[in-house]
Formats: C-alpha cells, structure tokens, sequence
C-alpha cells in the first residue's frame, strides 16, 4: 500500500517534470502532453476529465501549465499529489532559468539555440493542431448546437478580435446557464 | 534581506493572481511590476528575459520569477518569487475543480462545464494559431505587412502533423526531432 503510493507519487513527479522541461511555445503544449501520459499512458484520468481540467485551468489565473499540473495531481493523489506535481512542474524552470540568468546575453544571442527553437516552433504547432482536431471531434459528438458553435467563436474572439481571455470565458459560462435555464422552462432537459 | 524577499513575493503574487489566460498577456502585467513599479530589471533587460522566457521551458510567469528572482535575492529571492506566481492560480484551481466536482449532478453546472470545455478548445486553437504565424510567416499579428514564407517550417508542420495522427507518437519525440531538423536547417 504505501510502497505503492510512494511509486506513484515518484511517477507523478517523474512525468511533470520531464513534462515541463519540454514546454516549449507556451503552456498549451501540457495539455497533448498530459493526455499522452496520464490517459493514454498510466489511464489514470479520462479524456473528458482531462477536458475538464484544461478548461479550469484556463478558467484561474496563472500559468495553464502549473494550474492544470496542480489538477491531474490532485485528481490522482489529493493535496500531496497537487504539491509534488507542482514542484515536478516548478522545477525544471526554476534551475533552468537560474543558471541562465547568470550568462543570460551569450545564451539570448546563441544561434544553434535560436536554429533549435525555431525548427520547434512547427513541431509545437502540429502537437497542438493534433489535440484541436481530438477535443474538436469530441464537441461535435455531443450534438448541441450551442457547444459546437462556442469552439469556434471562441477561437475568433480570442484569434481575430484579440478579446480578453477573461472576458470569453465568463460570457460562455452565461451562455451555458442561459441555455439550461430555458430547457428547463420549457421542460425538457434531460431529452435534447 | 527579508524585506526584498517578502516584495518579491508580494508582487509575484499580484502578477500570478491577475493574470488569466497566460501567455503574451502577462508580459504588459509584469513588465509593470517589475521594471515601472519597483524597477528591479531595466527595460533592456526585460526585454532580454522575455526573449529568454521564450527559448526556455516552463511558463512565462515562473521563467520570469525565477530569473528576476535570483537577481535580486538569489536562490531563496527565486524560489519565493517563484512561489508567490503559482500559489493563487493553484489554490483557486482546486477550489474550482472542486467546485465543479460537487454539483456535476446540476443540469446548469455541468453545461458550464461543457461549455468551457468547448471554449477551451476554441482558446487552445487560437494559441496554435499564433504559434503557426511566427512559424511560418514570422509575425504573430494578424495585419501582415512584412513577412516571409518559411517553406522548410511548413513541411516540418505537415510531417509532424501527419506523423501525430497516424502513429500517434509521444510529442516529445516530435520536439526533439524538430529541434534537431532546426538545427540544420537554420543554423
């Protein structure tokens, strides 16, 4: 029992943190990560919790990546496993970016660095791309109207408007309770 | 000593705690902190730590933490800092996760749920999206004035895309083998 804690505590803390010391091109790049690992790997969580989570770590403030870290943590393994899978997550920056900061200019000019990171930039693109079209499956599968048209009006407000993440995230939630509000005047909520 | 430590924190957790979304929006949030406010990085070296933030791993937030962190008070300045980023988000995440796990059973909670879980995707793709400008237009803005078409960029893309979906790989196969192709091609 404990040795089996134990090991996935280690696990939890292996997997955030070499999660982490890849999150190149910005936090959205944990979420295919934490899919291929914790759903598709350990199955410890299923896609759709996993959706639940990436949702609510947009939803709070801070970095998406330590947020949603926290989550799977705690989903896994309560308060403890919220703490190591942020320390996993935590880490690898924090040691990364001491170092650097002692030599920061030759490391912000290095060209083998900048060759490395631009060839990333389209291997970060497709990652994420290849989630998209996943989640986006999913959405349309539930049949409602609604959902299936948030995704993309979402994507135009934040996209083409540059409109305040905040802002998207708590108009949606107004329009998801106007929409049960309504189903449930007319009487028929459980039968879409 | 303990003073700057404790103003470390109070101002990274002003930057964790206000800033939704992540990403490029912050980078306003904390230039203000940290250069206006309390002028603990100069303006050409904010601009240094932002480039470097991006050539990094980790969140924006914590590579900025850590790095104004440790310039100031060292490694406890950077763990405090570093702390005082995380330490809203997390607590508020929970609290919310938890939230929402308690009245999953009400119609009205678990559609606000579902639609997050929708907008989320729409976000998600909005983030892709920039990210496949700068890669393969060089810009991040929408209003294209100047800009190179990187065709060595796009075919990286379409392999690695095509790659993710019939094989399914681990992405950080994908990244490290980009990575190197990168190496080659640009350097």
């Amino acid at each position: 029992m404990n040795i089996q804690k134990i090991k996935l505590y280690l696990s939890l803390f292996r997997i955030t943190f070499s999660i982490s010391a890849f999150t190149f091109g910005g936090g959205y790049i944990v979420i295919p990560m934490m899919r291929k690992y914790f759903v598709n790997g350990l199955r410890v969580i299923s896609e759709q919790e996993l959706l639940d989570m990436a949702a609510i770590a947009q939803s709070t403030p801070g970095a998406i990546a330590v947020n949603l870290a926290v989550l799977v943590g705690y989903r896994i393994s309560g308060i403890a496993g919220a703490i190591i899978a942020c320390i996993g997550t935590v880490l690898p920056p924090l040691i990364i970016l001491s170092i650097i900061s002692f030599f920061y200019k030759a490391f912000r000019d290095n060209k083998i660095i900048s060759a490395i990171l631009k060839g990333m930039e389209a291997g970060v693109a497709a990652i994420i791309v290849d989630l998209v079209i996943d989640m986006g499956q999913g959405i349309v599968k539930e049949k409602n109207l609604l959902l299936t048209m948030m995704a993309p009006a979402a994507f135009l407000a934040s996209f083409v408007f540059n409109i305040n993440i905040l802002i998207i995230i708590i108009s949606c939630s107004i329009l998801c309770f106007v929409q049960v509000y309504i189903r449930s005047k007319k009487g028929g909520i459980r039968n879409e | 000593m303990n003073k700057i430590i404790f103003a470390l924190f109070i101002s990274f957790l002003q930057i964790g705690t206000f800033s939704i979304g992540g990403g490029y929006a912050i980078i306003p949030l904390i230039q203000d902190q940290v250069v206006n406010h309390h002028g603990w990085l100069t303006p050409q070296e904010y601009t240094d730590i932002i480039t470097i933030s991006q050539m990094t791993p980790g969140p924006l937030v914590v590579n900025t933490a850590s790095f104004v962190g440790i310039r100031i008070a060292g490694i406890p300045g950077a763990i405090v800092a570093t702390l005082g980023s995380i330490v809203s988000g997390s607590i508020i995440s929970i609290l919310l996760y938890n939230f929402f796990k308690k009245y999953k059973k009400l119609d009205s909670i678990s559609n606000v749920l579902r639609g997050l879980r929708s907008s989320s995707v729409g976000l998600i793709a909005s983030a892709a999206s920039t990210i496949i400008l700068i890669a393969f237009l060089g810009t991040s803005s929408l209003n294209i004035r100047s800009f190179n078409i990187n065709i060595t960029a796009i075919i990286l893309f379409i392999v690695s895309l095509f790659l993710l979906r019939k094989y399914k790989p681990n992405p950080i196969l994908i990244m490290v083998l980009t990575g190197i192709i990168g190496l080659f091609a640009y350097y």
